[in-house]
């Protein structure tokens, strides 16, 4: 077992072709700190990019910023929030969730995993800001995409491409991100007592009209007792962030008020506290509980979500919070993952996929983690990594067994 | 690049022409499959007028069982395949081959459902950009990417070019808001990718399709977000003596935490060009007019309209004129609208070039462009998407006068690779097509390339649609998937390595 760590971009090319000329396997980590989840690989060597690390390019003005793929993202956010800018896609921190230390994720992990937040819906995913990439593929070749500008159609995107492509395609080197200002403001909206249904209606009514809502979440009963130190406990809270310039936030907020004025009460959250709040939904802290119960990640259509889970109770003990409008789901199931049953859910609801991001080794084992494809697309993925990592060396079978 | 190199055309292809007219008119019936000449002409160029080109022949499919036949049928006969939508590609994406069938999407112009809680809109391909908003308008909703075409040009196209707009600086380009699409791939299966929810659970093949230029896939349906339109907007118009100023005016609101709806700057010759067409009310004694829309709610802009006034004067700004009315918005945009009409009154003919800059650069680029325009005795104007750095300039050139073209095209070429010296890019939103396929080497070294073709491969491994767009050379997929590392020929000393 051999762990490279590298601390050029010669290097990392030098080991992938090390991996190729003895047909040896490698797993691609960033910190590798929460690596116990996910599809287990079974790779004797791993290349770890945390000491390729470092900011190459910060303009502030001109709204980009560089890092080698080994960069922590905790680190790029302080740099970030220094000059008042922030990612608006709000990366999610998974440690917590899966029983680590909050703040290990490197940047090169944040794109091979696509993270985003609660402003998904507003303000999209990593995907929708990625500018550009260098990358060492399973050939041993180092490419680049993309570049430092917004606008660019210059050849196919392969940044995007890198986006949740989990360390199979290639290995990121340094990335280029589009970095924004973050709100001067924030003001949350909570609706009290309302059920599932009812509270995708809300949400829909509120991200439809000219409020600009940021961010739409609902935690049912149960669940909202376990953010911002139990504050809502006592009801069901169904939460509209609203960002921007005080005068125009508090503009929206009362115009909201006035259109949702029938469907329960409404408190307001502000400041540190909204922060906060949305921190904990984005992190899934309701159900960091330090076990490693079945944890699903659902991205449905807003209004057939609540669907699933209602069906779902009817024959298992689950708990579930909505963020997106209520079209990403986190499940925590009490007993087994019922992977099956979740599944063809989705299907007759729409659509859409579900992701097993917390399980015991063997069941991560035994289940297919991400959402099977139908077959004409499941074989178009795999000859897309072909042509990126045609002796598959590159985490193989981390996405899917036997590719 | 007058002398445009496209790939030779297959003389086995074109011996057979009639057996491909028979058997695609058993697939699409009735007026589906055009061959005469004459009803040809209509499709021999998109907008990139200076290239035409008969196609082999003309489909025009209605069903997506019939884009699957046909695209079936090509693919097993080895005949070549090149997507239109409608024909506005400024890149010379949908520019025919002489011995390729012409697939023309026009005929799916149906919106095939409006979902408001969900906020979205299922389309076919064909239908145009602001058939989408018109289609939810009444309900206060609107699709936020919209190219100055939008009248005319379609979604499936917009997808194929990730197009963009004045307003993508706030709302995202067509990669950002597309949720889902159809597509047929030239072996003739049916994908879909993504759809109402959010995000892929594997590779992101919905990004890799947005920008692919019809090399790809043929897309048959397009899921998009609508989304509210804002409360009010009003405009700034901005006049300053240098064009360093405006640019400095640009960062400065930027900084300041504010994203215009849409941030737009013209220099001199556009300013006049389009004063002298529209009378919007353009200042003439300026180098720069920066247009700055601010929408959202009412106090919103009330709040943002002063502060940018604030910022404009601190950088110099000769004139500074808030809309009081939406007639006077409308005004100031008229102009900026009609900026390539208003070159095109005083010049018989212009070319328009789309590269992007890092925002900082424009003056540089600016002076280089002046330069260069004295070296080649060709005018230029410049329209700029300023928020995002994506500059147009417009060459004036007349075809009539022998070589004026050819020098015209190495003028835009040398543009180009400016923008790509100062660290921008090639095309920020037309696409490269057949238009800068050659300058592709100025910004990627030949493995770059080779990966981007290897994604084509993994698409389409015969090369059969849209060959001769986007990459210089097109290497066989069997050459570029060979491998020459072996056991042993690599260094490897002691582990651990580093
Ligand atoms: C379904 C699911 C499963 C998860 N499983 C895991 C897990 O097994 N391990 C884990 O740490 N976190 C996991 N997470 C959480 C998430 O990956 C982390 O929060 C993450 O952002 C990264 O931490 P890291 O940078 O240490 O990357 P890692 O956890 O080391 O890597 C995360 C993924 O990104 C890839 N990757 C990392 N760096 C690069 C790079 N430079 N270029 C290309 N690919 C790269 C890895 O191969 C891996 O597939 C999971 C999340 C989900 C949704
Ligand atoms: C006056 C004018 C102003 C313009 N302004 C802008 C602007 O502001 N912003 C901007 O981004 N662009 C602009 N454009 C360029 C052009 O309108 C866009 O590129 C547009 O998206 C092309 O759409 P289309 O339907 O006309 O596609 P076409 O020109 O028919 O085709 C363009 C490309 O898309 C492919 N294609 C088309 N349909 C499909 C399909 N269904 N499946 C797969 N591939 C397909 C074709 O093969 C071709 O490569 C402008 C053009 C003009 C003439």
């Amino acid at each position: 077992m051999t762990i490279f760590t590298p601390k050029t971009e010669d290097e990392i090319v030098e080991a992938v072709q090390w991996a190729l000329s003895e047909n040896a396997p490698v797993e691609i980590v960033g910190h590798g700190s929460k690596r116990n989840l996910g599809r287990p690989l079974q790779t004797e060597h791993t290349i770890a990019l945390s000491e390729y690390s470092g900011v190459t390019l910060y303009e502030p003005d001109e709204l980009v910023l560089s890092a080698k793929a080994g960069t922590s993202v905790a680190e790029l956010e302080t740099l970030l929030e220094e000059n008042g800018q922030a990612f608006q896609f709000e990366p999610m921190d998974y440690g917590p969730l899966l029983g680590q230390a909050a703040g290990q994720g490197t940047f090169g992990g944040l794109l091979a995993t696509n993270l985003c937040g609660p402003r998904r819906l507003k303000s999209g995913s990593a995907r929708d800001h990625v500018l550009g990439v260098r990358v060492v593929s399973g050939r041993g070749e180092l490419f680049k995409s993309g570049g430092r500008v917004v606008k660019n159609v210059t050849g196919y995107d392969l940044s995007k491409g890198m986006a949740n492509s989990w360390g199979t395609l290639g290995i990121a080197t340094e990335i280029t991100f589009k970095v924004l200002p973050a709100p001067e403001t924030e003001t949350t909206l909570v609706v009290r007592g309302l059920a599932d249904d009812e509270a995708a209606r809300a949400m829909a009514i509120a991200m439809g009209s000219s409020g600009e809502v940021a961010s739409a979440a609902h935690l049912p009963l149960n669940v909202s007792g376990r953010v911002i130190d139990g504050d809502l406990k006592g009801d069901a809270s169904t939460l509209l962030r609203l960002e921007g310039f005080a005068p125009s936030v508090n503009d929206r907020a009362a115009m909201l008020k006035g259109l949702l004025v029938s469907a329960g009460t409404i408190v307001d959250i502000s400041g540190d506290t909204s922060r906060k709040l949305w921190q904990e939904v984005r992190d899934v802290i309701p159900f960091a509980d330090g076990t490693e119960q079945p944890v699903w990640r659902v991205s449905m259509v807003p209004m057939e979500a609540y669907k699933l889970v209602a069906s779902l109770r009817m024959g298992a003990a689950v708990d579930a919070f909505y963020d997106w409008q209520g079209g990403l789901v986190w499940l925590r199931m009490e007993g087994e993952p019922e992977a099956e049953a979740v599944r063809a859910l989705i299907k007759k609801y729409g659509g859409g996929h579900a992701t097993l991001v917390r399980a015991s080794t063997s069941v991560r084992a035994a289940l297919p983690v991400f959402e099977p494809q139908p077959v004409p697309l499941a074989a178009l993925s795999k000859r897309l990594k072909q042509q990126f990592d045609p002796s598959g060396i590159l985490n193989p079978g981390r996405m899917v067994a036997g590719v | 690049m007058s002398g445009l190199l496209m790939p030779k055309a297959d003389d086995a292809t074109m011996s057979r022409r009639s057996d491909i007219v028979t058997a695609l008119r058993a697939i699409v019936p009735g007026e589906g499959v055009v061959d005469a000449t004459n009803a040809m002409r209509v499709f021999e160029s998109d907008a990139l007028t200076a290239y035409r080109q008969l196609p082999l022949v003309v489909v025009l499919p209605q069903t997506v069982a019939q884009v699957s036949r046909v695209l079936k049928y090509c693919h097993e006969n080895n005949v070549k395949v090149v997507p239109r939508g409608s024909g506005t590609s400024l890149s010379g994406g949908a520019l025919p081959l002489e011995d390729a069938v012409l697939l023309v999407m026009s005929r799916f112009n149906q919106i095939l459902e409006i979902d408001y809680p969900n906020r979205v809109a299922v389309v076919q391909p064909g239908v145009t950009n602001l058939g989408i908003t018109k289609a939810v308008e009444h309900e206060g909703f609107y699709y936020a990417p919209d190219p100055s075409s939008q009248i005319a040009c379609s979604i499936g196209g917009n997808v194929a070019e990730n197009s963009g707009g004045v307003h993508c600086l706030k709302y995202g380009l067509t990669a950002n808001n597309v949720l889902g699409l159809e597509m047929v791939l030239i072996t003739g299966e049916v994908v879909r990718l993504g759809g109402k929810h959010l995000d892929s659970e594997g590779y992101d093949l919905l990004g890799l399709m947005t920008g692919s230029e019809g090399l790809l896939g043929v897309v048959t349906e397009v899921t998009v977000r609508i989304l509210q339109k804002p409360a009010t907007a009003r405009a700034l118009m901005v006049g300053f003596p240098t064009s360093e100023q405006a640019g400095k005016c640009v960062a400065d609101i930027i900084a300041g935490g504010i994203i215009p709806g849409g941030m737009e700057m013209m220099d001199r010759p556009a300013i006049h060009a389009a004063e002298d067409f529209v009378h919007a009310g353009y200042p003439l004694d300026v180098e720069a007019l920066l247009i700055i829309e601010l929408d959202g709610p009412v106090v919103e802009v009330d709040h943002l309209i002063s502060m940018v006034e604030a910022i404009a004067y601190k950088n110099g700004a000769s004139t500074c004129v808030i809309s009081q009315s939406e007639e006077e918005r409308m005004a100031f945009w008229a102009g900026r609208k009609a900026a390539f009409p208003a070159v095109g009154r005083i010049s018989p003919d212009y070319l328009c070039m789309d590269g992007t800059i890092p925002r900082k650069e424009l003056p540089k680029v600016l002076a280089g462009m002046r330069e260069l325009s004295e070296k080649y005795g060709l005018r230029v104007a410049n329209v700029f998407h300023a928020g995002d750095g994506n500059l147009h300039p417009l060459i004036l050139y007349d075809a009539n006068i022998p070589e004026e073209l050819h020098k015209a095209e190495d003028f835009g070429a040398d543009i180009l690779r400016l923008c790509v010296k100062v660290g921008g890019v090639l095309t920020g939103e037309h696409g490269v097509g057949v238009e800068k396929r050659e300058l592709m080497p100025e910004m990627f070294n030949e493995i770059d390339l080779n990966q981007q073709i290897r994604v084509k491969c993994a698409f389409d491994d015969k090369h059969l649609l849209n060959p001769g767009k986007v990459f210089p050379q097109l290497h066989r997929c069997a050459e570029l998937g060979r491998m020459h590392v072996h056991r042993g020929q690599v260094p490897f000393p002691e582990i651990p390595r580093f």
